[in-house]
């Protein structure tokens, strides 16, 4: 009786948890990429408050979107937003229930293809839609 | 003909160390393990416990990895030590450590009370939706009845999910990804009507939306029960168990 209790369980320290795992660090680059959706969302928001300040502030905004750095940082945003649209299907299959087509479970590999699909043949539809408006 | 000893392989396998009585931190120690291609990391461990060091602690039972109980970080992974093989580290180091994100009780073995309480709250047993008396028979299900459920009713209990969950790691209270997993194996069982019990454990400030659908720990399963999965579906669930109140006429009174 009264012996001291000789347990002392240590808990390990979380910081720096991120840069453990290939995995994680992946997981926050796909996380990232989400502030340059917002900063694209920026971008049309100032569009749109140009529009509504008359023509002149307008046309400012259309000529500031074709300099080389706007080129560069947009072509930039490009790429952020795909690979993030590439994370956010990949991952699309393990946040939804079984879809069951024919007695069979679909695979997740046509989950994500598909999302990718929509979200190919929605993009080239506004492309051709502004392209046509703007010709 | 070359001599066995000359043909022996060597490999290092490096601990984490932690005994509690004498250490006031883990420590890593490397043992010079001789190995065959057919030997496990826990064969290995269990080799430094019985030739060169009986004090290793570490937790292990069928070896053929069913009973979930050797999970630990091997090479930063969570693994089951049984499952993984010692050839595929040669001529490297391995390195074995306590399973992240549970507290270490010592070296190799972890608390695991918090998942024991968790297990016990969803209450894993079906909760016959229209009890049957012996002489009524057996509760029959269909194939299709069967197949909603039966990848999440492979879990094991090895934690390895909670070793690859962060928010786990940075938030203990969260449920997590395997009692969620066994929460929904009950949850979708057509047998079960215990549904509306469980979904408190879904629905509270520690349930399912501390996740952030980082999805390691479906990566890491032994047996593919895809834990995330059960977490992510939860979410939906959870958001409609809350605006259903809003429409039914008990309004979501219990």
């Amino acid at each position: 009786m009264n012996t001291p209790n000789p347990r002392r369980p240590y808990v390990r320290p979380m910081a720096g948890w991120w840069r453990r795992n290939p995995f994680f660090v992946e997981y926050m680059v796909h996380e990232g990429t989400a502030l340059f959706v917002a900063a694209y969302a920026i971008v049309l928001l100032v569009g749109l408050l140009r529009l509504a300040q008359g023509e002149a502030a307008w046309n400012g905004w259309l000529d500031a979107l074709k300099s080389p750095l706007s080129v560069a940082f947009h072509l930039i945003l490009l790429a952020a937003i795909a690979y993030h649209c590439w994370t956010w299907f990949r991952i699309m299959p393990k946040t939804m229930p079984p879809i069951v087509v024919r007695g069979k479970r679909l695979p997740p590999g046509a989950i994500t293809g598909c999302g990718l699909a929509v979200a190919a043949v929605a993009s080239l539809v506004l492309l051709g839609l502004v392209w046509g408006m703007t010709r | 003909m070359a001599d066995v000893a000359e043909t022996r392989k060597f490999i290092e396998i490096e601990v984490l160390r932690y005994r509690p009585e004498q250490d006031s931190e883990p420590f890593l120690q490397i043992f010079e393990v001789p190995f065959t291609d057919d030997m496990s990391v826990l064969q290995g461990l269990q080799y430094i416990k019985d030739y060169l060091d009986g004090s290793l602690s570490f937790r292990w039972s069928c070896r053929m990895a069913i009973c979930g109980s050797c999970g630990m970080m091997i090479d930063g992974k969570p693994r089951l030590s049984c499952k993984t093989f010692l050839r595929d580290f040669h001529p490297g180091r391995v390195r074995v450590e306590a399973l992240a994100h549970f507290p270490i009780e010592r070296d190799l073995v972890i608390v695991m009370d918090d998942f024991i309480d968790k297990l016990e709250s969803i209450k894993p047993y079906i909760i016959a939706k229209e009890p049957r008396t012996l002489e009524q028979g057996e509760y029959l299900q269909t194939p299709a009845e069967r197949d909603v459920y039966e990848q999440f009713s492979s879990c094991i209990n090895c934690l390895l999910c909670y070793a690859a969950c962060p928010q786990y790691g940075l938030n203990p209270e969260f449920v997590g990804p395997g009692i969620m997993a066994l929460l929904h194996r009950y949850n979708v069982d057509s047998r079960d009507g215990g549904a509306a019990q469980r979904m408190d454990v879904v629905n509270a400030e520690e349930g399912v939306f501390n996740c952030t659908a980082v999805g390691y720990c479906s990566e890491v399963c032994p047996k593919h029960v895809d834990p995330a999965n059960a977490v992510n579906q939860n979410k939906t669930l959870s958001a409609k168990d809350y605006f259903l109140r809003f429409v039914t006429p008990k309004g979501g009174a219990r």
